[in-house]
């Protein structure tokens, strides 16, 4: 266990090296002259050489290669054109919303999903059942664009029950402030885990609840509530987990568009924002970031394994 | 009266609509006794195990109604009772052993547990009390070092210690009423063995009426006090196990008894010298692997094998789970790559071979497998899965379709049946079409893998004899992959005994059960139920 932990780190390394060098020749390898691309339509040509500079473009690939591995080896993942400041600083500051957010999500959606998953599983047929798959395929179907302003115009602007959008940090403003602003960005992002995951925990509940064990559970005398909680959900888990996993890593593309309809200040603004501004750097860094989140949400699916199934054991 | 425990009176339940039959049991009436076995014998589809779920409330309510009779359980009658109060009496009252203890518990909770359940449902004891109950529980069905393994985990278990945890939960609470759905089929002879003992000592001990559903006579033999036998959802005949076994009087219990296959091989020709099909040697299959930083678990699954079989002959292999008598059928056959050693067929070594070389020897060998419900592709008619491999070998479509309509007719099925789906027979019948799928390449070598374990012991017999007749027609060599030392004693002129991985014994079948030199060949002759009695005599 201690051992497969060790090597799954040290293959990290490997992963992230190519992806470093995915990002750093994807700059370079895109047509026409980077230094021109960043500086835009309108830039003299004082301005495309000051940023050819900056970005040291005017030396050969492979001492720019050489400098930039270096570079992220001491964890430093170079400057932003625009705000001058580190990219480790930018996202230093714009993690905690994103964190939060996503957190909030993951929790609200295992809440909300495995329960209607598992009932699904359990009444398979009946109407609960039928619900739970309607409103699965409509939560794949709605953009989140959509569904955030419709939310919007609903709660916020005709109701006006919940804020239109911000983000209220709750070590400054307190739980509740916090809470109020993220319910909305919260249920936005988290419908098409919810369609996804009851989706998937019904059809893994439906499977186990046909299992011999479950039967045993059954003949002792256990009550259905307990074969579900017990028996039927403990051997779903690996696979929920699964899902819940990769739900997780593909939550990144949602945030981005959550974080504008909103206006979180958080790492899914600052994506768009170094796209629109062509901030080269930033967008180099979040890249790597995300890529290193990735890994490590994947260690974490695979390490869990163990808790969850004695019989997986690395 | 006050000693029946469990009455059953003219129960009757109606299978959901479009079923082959109306009723899955029909007017079952019986009675289990305090300090009785009573067997419920019968085939597949004889509504042995609907009896037995209908009693303890376990059949999915959907689609199998009662719709008449009564259970009487200790004189309550059971179809009475709310679902709450079946919850209440299952486990306290009656328990159930199941077939498969495989998957029969939860893999991801620990065994100890699982014991403890049944007492955390019923009893109010504290979590103390209930592990020192589970504890002697565990002693009581003789589980060694109960107190480490009350933390294990079943895939921690063999089969049979698995089983014994079943019955330990089951005894927990002491019920009066124990029923065993097959709890003996899914393990190896010797363990099958420990398990009966154990479940007629317990029944002795504890006084309590067993319901045990079998399929297999020998079991019967060893375990009864009464007997059912049912056939199509009806009882056809009870009575004592004596009575029942040695004068029958049902048409149907005297044939289900006469196709018990004897222990006592027939006698055999002295094998004509015969060209030699198919030579092993030195053939090892080595699992596992070691990694990285940790130093892999290695097994043997066969360990310096040595087999001929002549044309005309058929070879038999037996042995218990883990033998490695299936790793060598499939090292044979090369569905897996054997890790040294060589195979000779033909005089050429295809051990060594690579998929490219190995294709045009793989018509020469052909297998069944165990299980004709999975062997056959559900989405293609059965005409089409025996055609496939001539035609893949360069057969014309109007050639192979004349060789399947023979096959078939050979096999004992109307060649019309071609254009059907797999699940349109039955598994005697899939069986058929697995022994003509494999002909139909036109084989040297026919590799039986277990083909007849699955069957029913009616169907058993008849395709026993097929595989003998289409030997002979084709002066096949056949290597017979078992199990099951009855079925071998009847089919097989020369049997090798494996235990792990390694052969133990080999020699003329009459030879081998006569006088087995191996102390393992000795113990799984000793363990074979209903050793006893030679069944097609009496019948």
């Amino acid at each position: 266990m201690f051992f497969y932990i060790i090597k799954r780190i040290l293959a990290t390394i490997p992963v992230m090296v190519i992806v470093a060098l995915f990002v750093f020749l994807m700059l370079r390898l895109s047509p026409g002259d980077p230094a021109a691309v960043i500086a835009g339509d309108y830039a003299t040509t004082e301005d495309v050489e000051r940023i050819r500079e900056q970005l040291g473009l005017n030396e050969p690939i492979p001492v720019q290669m050489y400098k930039w591995i270096a570079q992220l080896a001491r964890g430093d993942l170079g400057t932003a054109i625009f705000s001058k400041l580190p990219v480790t600083t930018l996202i230093g500051q714009r993690l905690e919303p994103t964190l939060l957010l996503a957190l909030c999500t993951i929790i609200f959606t295992v809440l909300v999903a495995v329960p209607l998953g598992t009932i699904a599983a359990y009444k398979a047929g009946s109407w609960i059942d039928r619900f739970v798959m309607l409103f699965s395929v409509a939560g794949f179907s709605v953009p989140i664009f959509v569904l955030g302003y419709m939310l919007i115009y609903v709660l916020s602007m005709q109701l006006k029950i919940l804020p239109v959008q911000g983000y209220k940090s709750p070590f400054e403003y307190g739980l509740w402030e916090f809470l109020r602003h993220m319910i909305l960005p919260v249920i936005t992002l988290s419908v098409i885990y919810i369609a996804l995951i009851a989706r998937m925990t019904r059809a893994t509940v439906q499977e186990v609840l046909q299992e011999d064990y479950v039967r045993t559970a059954r003949a002792k005398g256990q009550s259905e509530f307990k074969v579900l909680m017990f028996h039927a959900l403990r051997n779903a888990a690996v696979p929920i987990v699964t899902v819940i996993g990769l739900g997780i890593a593909l939550m990144i593309g949602g945030v981005v568009v959550t974080e504008s309809v909103y206006n979180i200040p958080g790492l899914g603004r600052l994506v768009l924002d170094a796209v629109l501004a062509r901030d080269y750097p930033v967008i180099q860094g979040l890249i790597l970031f995300f890529s290193f989140i990735y890994i490590l949400i994947n260690l974490l699916i695979d390490l869990s394994y163990t808790l969850l199934d004695p019989r997986i054991r690395y | 009266m006050s000693d029946t425990v469990l009455e059953i009176k003219g129960l009757t339940v109606r299978l959901p609509e479009g079923a082959d039959r109306e009723f899955a049991i029909e007017d079952v009436s019986l009675t289990v006794g305090k300090g009785e076995i009573v067997c419920i014998v019968g085939e597949s589809g004889s509504g042995k195990s609907v009896t037995a779920f209908t009693v303890m409330g376990l059949i999915p309510k959907k689609d199998l109604v009662p719709v008449a009779g009564q259970i009487l359980l200790q004189g309550d009658d059971l179809l009475k009772k709310s679902d709450r109060q079946m919850r209440k009496l299952r486990g306290e009252k009656m328990a159930m052993v199941f077939q498969e203890p495989m998957t029969a518990l939860n893999p991801v909770v620990k065994v100890g547990d699982q014991i403890g359940e049944l007492l955390e449902i019923h009893t109010n004891m504290s979590r103390a009390a209930r592990k020192t109950r589970v504890i002697e529980v565990m002693k009581d069905v003789s589980l060694p070092d109960p107190e480490k393994m009350y933390n294990s985990f079943p895939h921690q278990l063999s089969g049979g210690q698995r089983q014994r945890i079943m019955i330990a939960m089951a005894l927990a609470l002491e019920p009066g009423l124990l029923i065993a759905d097959e709890p003996t089929t899914a393990l190896d002879v010797t363990t099958q063995a420990e398990v009966l003992e154990l479940i007629k000592d317990i029944q002795r001990r504890h006084g309590m009426g067993v319901m045990f559903i079998t399929h297999d006579f020998g079991v019967v033999a060893d375990i009864a006090t009464r007997v059912i036998v049912m056939q199509h959802g009806k009882v056809v005949e009870q009575g004592t196990r004596d009575q029942i076994l040695t004068d029958p009087q049902h048409p149907y219990t005297k044939m289900l008894i006469g196709s018990v296959p004897s222990l006592t091989p027939p006698d055999r020709p002295e094998p004509k010298a015969a060209e030699v099909a198919l030579e092993a040697h030195k053939l090892n299959k080595v699992y596992g692997t070691s990694g990285f930083f940790s130093k892999g678990r290695v097994v043997h699954a066969a360990q310096d094998v040595e087999l001929v079989v002549h044309r005309g002959e058929t070879l038999g292999v037996v042995g218990e789970s883990g033998s490695g008598k299936s790793t060598v059928a499939r090292c044979i056959v090369r569905l897996i790559d054997p890790t040294g050693g060589d195979i000779t067929i033909n005089g050429a070594n295809i051990a060594t071979m690579t998929e490219r070389e190995m294709r045009p020897y793989r018509q020469q060998i052909q297998i069944v497998f165990q299980d004709p419900y999975r062997s056959l592709n559900p989405r293609r008619t059965v005409g089409q899965s025996i055609v496939e491999g001539p035609m893949n070998f360069g057969l014309g479509a109007a050639e192979a379709q004349v060789r399947a309509e023979d096959l078939m007719r050979i096999v004992g099925l109307a060649p019309e049946a071609l254009d059907r789906f797999p699940h349109q027979f039955s598994g005697g019948q899939r069986q058929r079409v697995c022994i003509a799928r494999a002909l139909a390449m036109e084989p040297k070598v026919l590799i039986a893998d277990e083909a007849v374990s699955a069957l029913d012991v009616s169907v058993q017999a008849q395709v026993l004899r097929l595989l003998h007749d289409v030997r002979e027609r084709y002066d096949l060599a056949m290597l017979f992959i078992t199990h099951d030392l009855r079925v071998a004693a009847q089919i097989c002129d020369r049997i090798m005994v494996m235990q792990h991985g390694v052969v133990v014994e080999q020699g003329r079948t009459a030879d081998v059960y006569a006088n087995p030199n191996h102390p393992y060949t000795k113990s799984l002759l000793a363990a074979a139920p209903g050793r006893d009695m030679d069944f097609a005599r009496l019948a």
